[in-house]
């Protein structure tokens, strides 16, 4: 358990603080408020950095969990604690509600969204009477346990700190989990994490909501820290001091929420109480300050405080090594010995008036390895994303087991057995090469979020892992397993992605341009491994440019010129035929 | 209600929106230029406002000394990025720019700062002074990282607002200020009465809105704005200078701001932070326009402006929940209808 021995020494070191004689109370407060600004930082290094939704409006739901048990505690008279759940109910009710609306939105549009539901419900809980209006609610009851009521800072200090240490346990266990890759993967962009048959809409909208909860936890300890909630703390300034802790700790790291709410609390403390001594009594001048540090910071060191500690550190975390005897059984499918996988008939696909894809047909059969060939722009990257479902056509069938897939999303055409590589390369750079992998089995395992949180997906998890370095083995990358994905050379990672295929467990495998960019006894290996696959009992249909490579390999090719079949046979008729030569080298003279 | 009230409603609604749709604009031109979503216009809109009105009250307004100080900040990193290379031409242009403008800008407000300055040379001072502090800024804090992604440089935005604003309140104190009135003239329309601040309001909307529409939609200039917006480096590659494109944004955008706030400083009593809530009222108009269609982006700005003096009329209390849960239907229905597209992002 050596994994865990830093994690044990920070809660005991977090545990002793209090008895330290000495120790000023007001030292007690400032940990109470870097804990509670940790609890919402850290929903947003899921939300933020891990995921790459920017959220300014999380304050709010630190709002909606601080009111629910003001109101419940002093309006009903409900007990602090049977409160907690209803707190965290609601928060995470309005995440679903906000989450709906919100996480849809691409790009820019979603911080800009927040910003305009974080300013609208601070507005909200200022106008409400019941809520206490700008005043707000006051008499909130302690937190208390038996006759111990948690009145002091020092009190309440422990239940702050718990929840600090079970929400980062639980995210770590989380972010380390089938579920977790797939919301890493988010970030990077939807197409490839969608291949793999991740819900992208499903996996933005659970970090939303457990940013969200965590946000909501935070406001129900504020609430009975302070003993009283009104509406200033939630408001959009707060929102956009959370996102600072987080981008100043280091977005995507758990522990730079901690970090960064311990820096950014104790400097406005600091600069709170010395920037009046340095510049007369004006107010307002730590947001100066902040300001200003935040542009910095961004210049210099754009990925957080935490990455650059980690860094300086003399020795590097262990990694685990995943047991590969452990076998994760076949996906369950129709036995395809022989005939027609996949059938396309007059495929079309328009842009606009550009006819990317012109009435194409053709046929990938069991055990085979099909070519698609063409001088750039001739359509095949197009036919690709028609057949996996990126793109939808604009008419013609596309049959796989005599099935018609009737434009099914990318998440359904993998679950019938087809998986994919990209031309451009599509991993995530951050993540190791067998967590990469692994991506690619994530139908194959069950584990949900929860289960993972609380570490119930352990056998689940091993048996994914195992399968992921079983087909990295398989494509000869063991050596590379536990580096970082963007580390490794651009043919490297293609070889990465077509282990990432692998672990689908597909009957069929499309390949584009899986040899650009590797050396020549490197194709070799590649080709070798194709045919063994193939003979194993697997189809592929690629891309490729590298003529050489192909005509060795495939058993039949079919070329596309400028979006239109030109020609279909066995290599050797396709080194033949006329159209062919005038499609790649223009007419003969 | 009666016709009389629909009628004020409609007019308030109008000349609030109309000073919404001029920031919209400045947000839209900044973001297709450069990508920054610009929350620090609204401190445009209260510098230029209140440095106005500070100079009407014979003042100096501080935010000339802060044109001066980010003069010199912008200077000083000039000379270093330009450190392997120095040439003197260089340094003569930048120390034109970025510290000889300010400073005599600085002298001139000095010089003739007093209660009896003509209203034309306080607008004109202001309109400088804020221009000044937009030029700087982009050279200061997004110059350095404009290549990075939307979402950086929206975080470097917030920053700078934080420190304006914070600024804003040691230039003009907490108490809010009023300016004089432009022109005295008044014309009547059954009930309905067009003073001449209002009458100036919506004709330089107007011809905002044209002038831009017709800048970036025909002149070379205007379109080699638009392309660094797509790709910085494709504008380089065919000669667009896109600093300097970024530095033109920044300067219409805080005249833009700097001309809203002299023509709604005598209308209504702005304080230092007042600027951040009217920009987001921009910000809604120009998300409505999805941040590149300048005409669509005037229609929303004066939906918005309407739906507020309405709520502000029935239910004052939810104004601002109102007009700020008005984008949710929008954003919903913008990412219905263009499905996401797959970003290449860092």
């Amino acid at each position: 358990m050596t994994q865990r021995l830093p994690l044990v020494i920070f809660a005991i070191v977090i545990a002793v603080i209090p008895f330290i004689p000495g120790i000023p109370p007001f030292w007690i407060v400032l940990l109470d408020n870097i804990g509670l600004a940790a609890l919402v930082a850290m929903g947003l290094v899921l939300l933020t950095g891990v995921g790459g939704l920017t959220s300014f409006g999380q304050a709010a739901f630190c709002g909606f969990g601080a009111y629910t048990t003001a109101v419940l505690t002093t309006a009903y008279g409900v007990s602090p604690w049977l409160t907690l759940p209803a707190s965290l109910l609601v928060s995470g009710i309005a995440a679903v509600l906000l989450g709906i609306v919100t996480v849809r939105l691409s790009g820019h549009y979603l911080p800009l969204g927040t910003i305009a539901w974080g300013i609208g419900l601070f507005y909200l809980f200022s106008k409400l009477e019941f809520l206490g209006r700008n005043d707000g609610i006051s008499g909130i009851p302690p937190l208390s346990i038996g006759g111990f009521r948690m009145l002091s800072p020092d009190t309440i200090y422990y239940a702050i700190w718990i929840a600090v240490l079970i929400a980062a346990i639980l995210t770590m266990n989380l972010l380390d989990s089938r579920t977790g890759r797939a919301i890493r993967a988010l970030r990077r962009g939807h197409v490839a994490a969608e291949a793999f048959g991740v819900q992208t809409p499903r996996a933005k909208l659970l970090v939303f909501i457990y940013a969200a909860v965590l946000a909501g936890l935070s406001g129900w300890l504020y609430a009975h820290f302070q003993r009283a909630a009104n509406p200033t703390p939630f408001g959009a300034q707060a929102g956009i001091e959370y996102l600072f802790i987080a981008v100043v700790g280091g977005a995507g790291y758990v522990w730079g929420a901690v970090l960064g709410a311990g820096i950014v609390v104790i400097l406005k403390e600091v600069l709170q109480s010395y920037l009046p001594y340095i510049f007369g009594g004006q107010s307002q001048l730590e947001t100066i300050v902040f300001g200003i540090m935040l542009v910095l910071l961004l210049q210099l060191a754009p990925s957080g405080v935490w990455p650059w500690l980690m860094s300086r550190l003399p020795f590097k975390p262990a990694r685990k090594t995943p047991d590969t005897s452990l076998k994760l059984p076949a996906r369950g499918r129709a036995p395809a010995t022989s005939g027609v996988l996949l059938h396309i008939e007059k495929a079309r696909k328009q842009f606009g008036g550009v006819v990317a894809v012109n009435d194409v047909s053709f046929e990938v059969n069991a055990r085979e390895i099909v070519a698609l060939i063409g001088p750039n722009g001739a359509g095949k990257s197009t036919t690709f994303n028609l057949i996996t479902g990126v793109l939808t056509a604009t008419s013609g069938k596309i049959f796989v087991l005599g099935k018609e897939v009737e434009n099914a999303p990318p998440q359904e055409v993998v679950k019938l057995g087809v998986s994919r590589t990209f031309q451009h390369v599509k991993l995530v750079p951050d993540m190791t090469v067998l967590e990469n992998v692994a991506i690619g089995a994530h139908l194959r395992g069950s584990s949900g979020a929860i289960s993972s949180m609380l570490r119930l997906d352990r056998a689940d998890e091993a048996r994914l892992l195992a399968e992921a370095a079983r087909q990295i083995e398989r494509v000869g990358l063991s050596d590379q397993i536990d580096q970082l994905a963007g580390s490794l050379s651009l043919g490297q990672q293609r070889i990465v992605e077509i282990a990432r295929a692998l672990c689908v467990d597909p009957m069929l495998l499309l390949l584009d341009e899986p040899a650009a960019g590797l050396r020549h006894l490197e194709k070799q290996r590649l080709a070798a491994l194709l045919r063994q696959l193939r003979d194993g009992g697997m189809s592929v249909l690629l891309v490729e440019h590298d003529m050489g490579f192909v005509m060795d390999l495939a058993d039949r090719i079919v070329v596309l010129d400028f979006g239109t079949k030109i020609a279909e046979g066995t290599p050797a008729a396709i080194k033949a035929n006329p159209d062919v030569i005038k499609a790649y080298l223009g007419a003969a003279a | 209600m009666n016709t009389t009230i629909l009628l004020f409603l409609l007019q308030d609604g109008v000349t609030n929106g109309a000073i919404y749709a001029l920031l919209g604009l400045a947000l839209v031109l900044v973001f297709a230029v450069t990508r920054v979503i610009l929350i620090p216009q609204g401190e445009f809109v209260t510098y230029g406002a209140l440095s106005y009105a500070m100079l009407a009250t014979g003042q100096v307004p501080g935010t000339v000394r802060l044109a001066v100080a980010m003069g010199i900040v912008a200077f000083g990193l000039d000379l270093f990025f330009a450190r392997k290379a120095l040439r003197a031409r260089l340094v003569l242009r930048s120390a034109a720019l970025n510290i000889a403008f300010p400073i005599a800008l600085l002298a001139v407000t000095y010089a003739v700062a007093g209660p009896k300055t003509p209203i034309a040379v306080n607008i004109a001072l202001s309109l400088l002074i804020v221009a000044a502090i937009g030029l700087f800024l982009y050279r200061i804090a997004f110059q350095p990282i404009a290549h990075t992604s939307v979402l950086v440089l929206l975080i470097a935005s917030v920053g700078c607002h934080l420190a304006l604003q914070g600024l804003g309140l040691v230039f003009f104190g907490a108490e809010g200020l009023r300016g004089p009135a432009l022109s005295n003239v008044a014309l009547t329309a059954g009930p309905l009465r067009f003073t001449g601040q209002s009458l100036a309001v919506y004709g330089l909307t107007i011809a905002f809105i044209i002038a831009l529409w017709l800048f970036f939609g025909y002149s070379k200039t205007g379109k080699a704005l638009r392309a660094t917006a797509v790709n910085r480096l494709g504008a380089r590659l065919v000669g667009i200078r896109t600093t300097l494109s970024g530095q033109i944004a920044f300067l219409l955008a805080s005249v833009i701001g700097a001309i809203s706030g002299i023509l709604i400083v005598p209308i209504t009593t702005l304080y230092y932070d007042t600027g951040f809530l009217i920009g987001l009222k921009g910000f809604i108009a120009a998300i409505i326009g999805g941040l590149v269609s300048y005409p669509l982006t005037a229609v929303a700005a004066i939906l918005v402006g309407i739906v507020e003096a309405f709520s502000s009329f029935y239910a004052s209390n939810f104004k601002e929940v109102i007009v700020f849960t008005l984008i949710l239907p929008v954003l919903v229905l913008r990412s219905l209808a263009a499905p996401a597209v797959e970003e290449e992002k860092d």
